[in-house]
C-alpha cells in the first residue's frame, strides 16, 4: 500500500488490530445472544412505538381536531417534528458522501451507523406531512400517476410538491447506498455463520465473493454514489427550507434560509450521530473504532454548523430591523420577545451559546461533555424550528387572530411514537448488521491503524508510519 | 468471475495484500493465467497490476441521469402545457425555473437507481443468487489468488504457492 499518511495525524483504528481481529470485534454483536441493555431499550423502544401509533390512529379515526392546532397556528409540532427528523437525518449522508469526497478517513468508523440513523430518522420525518394531510388514505395523490380524476396531476411548482421529491428521493438514494455498503460485510457474516442463519445472510448478502472486478465496480459506484448524494444532500434541505422561503410570511420569506437550514440540519444530524455512537461504542466496545479522534472531527463539525447557525440568526435579526418593513420587525421582536421567547432563548442558548464550548481541545475530547452537549444541540434545534414555525405564525397580520398553541397528548404520543420507531429500528439494525463498516476499516488499517499488521509482513513504503508513537492512549 | 460451471480452481491464500500483490506480479512474469483474485476489502494497486479496464458504470450512471433529466423535465412540461394547463400566481404555464427541483431530484434518483441496478446485474449478484465461495476466510482476513488448472497445472500451482508464500493452498470444483 502506498498510501501517503501524515505523521501527526493520530491514529483511527487503536489496539493493535489484524485484519481477522477486526472482524471478530465489529461481526461479533450480532451472532451473540441479545444483552440486557439491549432487551431493556428495545422492549422500552417498542412500547413507546406501540403509544405512537395507537396516538397515529387516534388522530387518523377522529381528525386532526384532535391536535390543537387552530386557524392562526395552521403548523405546529407536525411540521416541527418533521422539519427536526429530516435535519438530524442528514448528518449520514454528509459523513458518508462528502467526507468520502474529502477522503477524510475518520468517516469509515462512523459512516455505518450514521447512514442506518438517516434512514430511520428520515422514515420518522415522512410520517408528519403523511399524518397532516388527515385523510392518509388520500396520499397517493401526491404522486403524479394517470388517475381516474381527470388525471389530476399535482402542482409542480409548490415547494410542498419538491418535497416530496426530494424525500423520497433521498430516503431512496441512502438506502442504495447504505445497502451496497453493507453488501460485502454481509458477505462475512455469512462467512462465519452456519445452517439458517447461513442461509439468511447469503440472501442478504446477493451472493457477494470478493472478487477483485466486483470490489472495483464497488468502489466506483460508492464514489458515484457518493459524487450524487452531495448535491442531494444539500438539496433535500434546501427544499425544505423553500417551504417557508417562498411563502409570504414575514419571518418565512427569507433568502437566506437554504443555507442556514442546511447548516443547522448538518449540526443537528451530527450530534444525534454522536449521542448514539458514545452509547453504541459504550454498550459495544467498540472504542477501538470509534475513537476520541471521531468525536473530536465530529464536534469541531458541531462547532462550525452551529457557529453559521449563529451567524445566520445575528442575520436574521440584523436585515429584519435593516429592511425597514414593520412587520418583519415585528416578527422578529416577537419571536425573542414575544408569549414565546423563552424557545427562542432556548434556541439561541442551546444552538449558539453550547457547541461554543468545543473550541477548547480538552472540551472537545471530553466524551461525557460531548454526550451531553449533543443532546442539548438536538433540543436546540428543535426549538429552532419551533420558533420558526409555531412562534411565528402565533402573531400574524390581524391581532383578532393571534393565538396561542400547545400540544395536546395526541401530538406529544406521535412525536414521542417516533423515537420509539427511531430506537425500535436502529436496534434491530445494531443486532443484524456490522455497526461499523468492516471492509472499510479494513481499508484504512495501514494508512489509518496504528500499527501494522500480519506475521508475514513484507516490504514497506517508507511513507508509511511505523507504530505511531505519539500516541498509546 | 465465477459463472461457468466445472472449472477446477486451485488458490493460494495470503496473509497480506502486500504478498498477494507480489504473488500477482509473480505469476504475471511466470505467464500463469490467474482465474480470479478475491479480497476481503478493495485493494488499492490492485486494477493497475490485474490490467482491470476503468469500470464504465460512471458512464452507465450518466445516462440514467440524463434519463431522468428528461422524464423530469419533459413530464411536467406536457402536464402543464399540453395535458392540463393551469395558471399558477400569474405566470406562464411552461414555468421552467420551478421544474428546476424535481428535474434535479429525479435526475439523482434515475441515476442511483440505475447504477445500482446495473451494478448489481453485471456483477451477476443479487437476493437469492448462489455463489461457490473459495474459502470462507476471504471476506474475513485472507487474500486469495486462484488458477483455473485447465490452464495452469495443479503442480505449477503449488510450487508457484510455495515459492510465494501462501498460508494455504486448496483446489475447488466450481
Amino acid at each position: 500500500m502506498s498510501a501517503v499518511v501524515s505523521p501527526i495525524r493520530k491514529p483511527l483504528i487503536t489496539g493493535n488490530k489484524t485484519y481477522h481481529q477486526i472482524t471478530e470485534d465489529l461481526i461479533s454483536p450480532t451472532e451473540k445472544t441479545p444483552t440486557k441493555e439491549w432487551v431493556i431499550g428495545f422492549v422500552l423502544s417498542v412500547a413507546v412505538l406501540t403509544f405512537g401509533i395507537f396516538s397515529i390512529i387516534w388522530t387518523i379515526w377522529v381528525g386532526i381536531g384532535s391536535w390543537n392546532l387552530n386557524r392562526t397556528i395552521n403548523w405546529s409540532w407536525d411540521i416541527t417534528n418533521f422539519v427536526w427528523w429530516i435535519g438530524i437525518g442528514h448528518a449520514g449522508t454528509l459523513i458518508s458522501a462528502i467526507l468520502l469526497l474529502f477522503r477524510q478517513k475518520w468517516r469509515t468508523g462512523v459512516n455505518r451507523a450514521a447512514e442506518a440513523m438517516t434512514i430511520f430518522a428520515v422514515m420518522c420525518a415522512g410520517l408528519f406531512p403523511l399524518i397532516h394531510m388527515g385523510r392518509i388514505w388520500l396520499a397517493p395523490f401526491i404522486l403524479p400517476y394517470p388517475n381516474t380524476r381527470g388525471p389530476l396531476w399535482p402542482n409542480f411548482n409548490s415547494p410542498l410538491l419538491w418535497d416530496v421529491f426530494a424525500i423520497s428521493t433521498y430516503l431512496t438514494v441512502s438506502l442504495l447506498f447504505w445497502y451496497t455498503g453493507l453488501v460485502p460485510d454481509f458477505a462475512t457474516v455469512r462467512d462465519r455463520a452456519k445452517g439458517f442463519r447461513k442461509k439468511i445472510y447469503n440472501t442478504l448478502s446477493f451472493g457477494w465473493t470478493g472478487s477483485a472486478k466486483h470490489w472495483q465496480r464497488w468502489e466506483s459506484l460508492s464514489l458515484v454514489l457518493a459524487g450524487l448524494s452531495t448535491p442531494l444532500v444539500l438539496s433535500v434541505h434546501t427544499i425544505v427550507s423553500f417551504d417557508f422561503a417562498t411563502s409570504v410570511i414575514p419571518g418565512w420569506h427569507t433568502t437566506i434560509f437554504p443555507p442556514y437550514f442546511v447548516a443547522g440540519a448538518i449540526f443537528s444530524g451530527f450530534a444525534m450521530v454522536l449521542t448514539l455512537m458514545i452509547i453504541t461504542r459504550k454498550l459495544l466496545h467498540l472504542e477501538d473504532y470509534i475513537t476520541i479522534e471521531h468525536i473530536e472531527s465530529m464536534n469541531k463539525v458541531i462547532l462550525l454548523t452551529g457557529t453559521i447557525v449563529g451567524v445566520a440568526y445575528l442575520t436574521e435579526l440584523f436585515i429584519s430591523w435593516y429592511s425597514g418593513y414593520v412587520y418583519e420587525q415585528f416578527a422578529f421582536f416577537n419571536r425573542a420577545l414575544g408569549p414565546y421567547w423563552w424557545s427562542y432563548f432556548g434556541m439561541m442558548f442551546c444552538n449558539v451559546v453550547a457547541p461554543q464550548f468545543f473550541w477548547k481541545k480538552s472540551w472537545r475530547r471530553n466524551v461525557t461533555l460531548t454526550f451531553f452537549l449533543s443532546i442539548v444541540v438536538n433540543i436546540g434545534m428543535w426549538f429552532e424550528r419551533f420558533v420558526i414555525i409555531a412562534t411565528t405564525l402565533a402573531r400574524d397580520y390581524l391581532p383578532s387572530s393571534w393565538s396561542l398553541y400547545s400540544p395536546t397528548w395526541v401530538e406529544i404520543g406521535i412525536y414521542v411514537g417516533t423515537f420509539g420507531l427511531f430506537f425500535t429500528c436502529y436496534l434491530i439494525f445494531v443486532r443484524v448488521a456490522p455497526v461499523v463498516a468492516v471492509a472499510e476499516i479494513k481499508h484504512i488499517l495501514k494508512s489509518g491503524g496504528n500499527q501494522y499488521v500480519g506475521e508475514n509482513a513484507t516490504q514497506r513504503h517508507h511513507h508509511e508510519h511505523d507504530n505511531n508513537e505519539e500516541d498509546h492512549h | 468471475m465465477i459463472q461457468n460451471n466445472n472449472k477446477n480452481i486451485i488458490f493460494g491464500l495470503y496473509d497480506d495484500e502486500e504478498e498477494l500483490m507480489s504473488a500477482i506480479k509473480k505469476a504475471q512474469k511466470d505467464h500463469l493465467e490467474i482465474y480470479d483474485v478475491f479480497t476481503p476489502f478493495p485493494v488499492h494497486g490492485l486494477d493497475p497490476v490485474l490490467k482491470l479496464e476503468e469500470s464504465r458504470l460512471h458512464q452507465a450512471g450518466f445516462i440514467y441521469g440524463m434519463l431522468g433529466t428528461l422524464t423530469a423535465f419533459l413530464g411536467m412540461t406536457w402536464v402543464f402545457v399540453k395535458d392540463w394547463p393551469n395558471i399558477f400566481g400569474g405566470k406562464p404555464y411552461w414555468s421552467v425555473p420551478a421544474f428546476i427541483p424535481i428535474t434535479f431530484e429525479l435526475t439523482v434518483l434515475f441515476s442511483a437507481i440505475g447504477m445500482t441496478v446495473t451494478f448489481y446485474i453485471i456483477n451477476g449478484l443479487g437476493p437469492g443468487v448462489k455463489n461457490t465461495y473459495l474459502h470462507d476466510r476471504i471476506t474475513d482476513d485472507k487474500f486469495c489468488l486462484a488458477f483455473d488448472t485447465h490452464n495452469v497445472s495443479s503442480s505449477a500451482a503449488e510450487a508457484f504457492f510455495s515459492s510465494t508464500g501462501a498460508s494455504e493452498v486448496h483446489s475447488k470444483t466450481l
